[in-house]
């Protein structure tokens, strides 16, 4: 079970449900392979450094997770198969990158007890 | 009235004493670059977008490779450009 990091662009034409349907699609396929989901972050429309596919902005999405090594593959046919998927990205997380996100989302288990003190 | 090209100093004067450049993840216990923050990435990037060498930004190897990297990413999912004019 190693940590993993899945950036996905959509398309902006999507809709708002459309794409809380598609983020919920995908956290279900990783829950179901045993996978769990450890924090999704929805960074809504932004602007493209540089067009892709003719589109100047996108549906920014991560979500971080941990899962048995196959089950990438699985993930990838997905991703690529979803027409409204743009580009995706899988980073492969250290125990600093995990340790990196955990604070950067104000590190709800480690250093909220220290604070709660 | 002696001119100044003509003062001779006993020591020879520093010309330019620069400050010993230093690997800023190592110095602040930095240890993962995240490829999402593009403005800290900016730091490492030249107007054009394109990386700066090492004896410019200071890195050691083994950051200035996961800093390229960081960038390569960032490049990838359309958070950083590949080349533009006045990125800052």
């Amino acid at each position: 079970m190693n940590n993993y990091e899945l950036m996905v662009i959509f398309t902006p034409v999507l809709s708002e449900e459309d794409f809380k349907a598609a983020q919920k699609k995908y956290e279900a396929l990783v829950k179901d392979n045993g996978g769990t989901v450890t924090h999704t972050n929805p960074w809504g429309l932004k602007s493209l450094a540089y067009p892709i596919a003719k589109k100047t902005t996108g549906m920014y999405w991560v979500m971080e997770y941990s899962a048995p090594s196959s089950f990438n593959e699985k993930l990838k046919i997905q991703l690529l198969r979803d027409d409204n998927v743009m580009r995706h990205m899988f980073t492969a997380l250290d125990k600093y990158a995990v340790e990196y996100n955990a604070k950067k989302r104000g590190g709800v288990n480690s250093s909220s007890e220290k604070a709660g003190v | 009235m002696a001119k100044a090209n003509e003062i001779k100093y006993l020591t020879a004067i520093k010309a330019d004493k620069r400050p010993k450049k230093y690997c800023r993840f190592k110095k602040m216990g930095i240890h993962y670059i995240d490829y999402k923050d593009a403005d800290f990435l900016k730091k490492f990037l030249n107007e054009q977008g394109k990386l700066l060498p090492r004896r410019i930004t200071g890195n050691s190897l083994k950051f200035q490779r996961k800093v390229s990297t960081a960038c390569k990413k960032a490049r990838q999912m359309a958070i950083l450009p590949y080349v533009t004019d006045l990125l800052k």
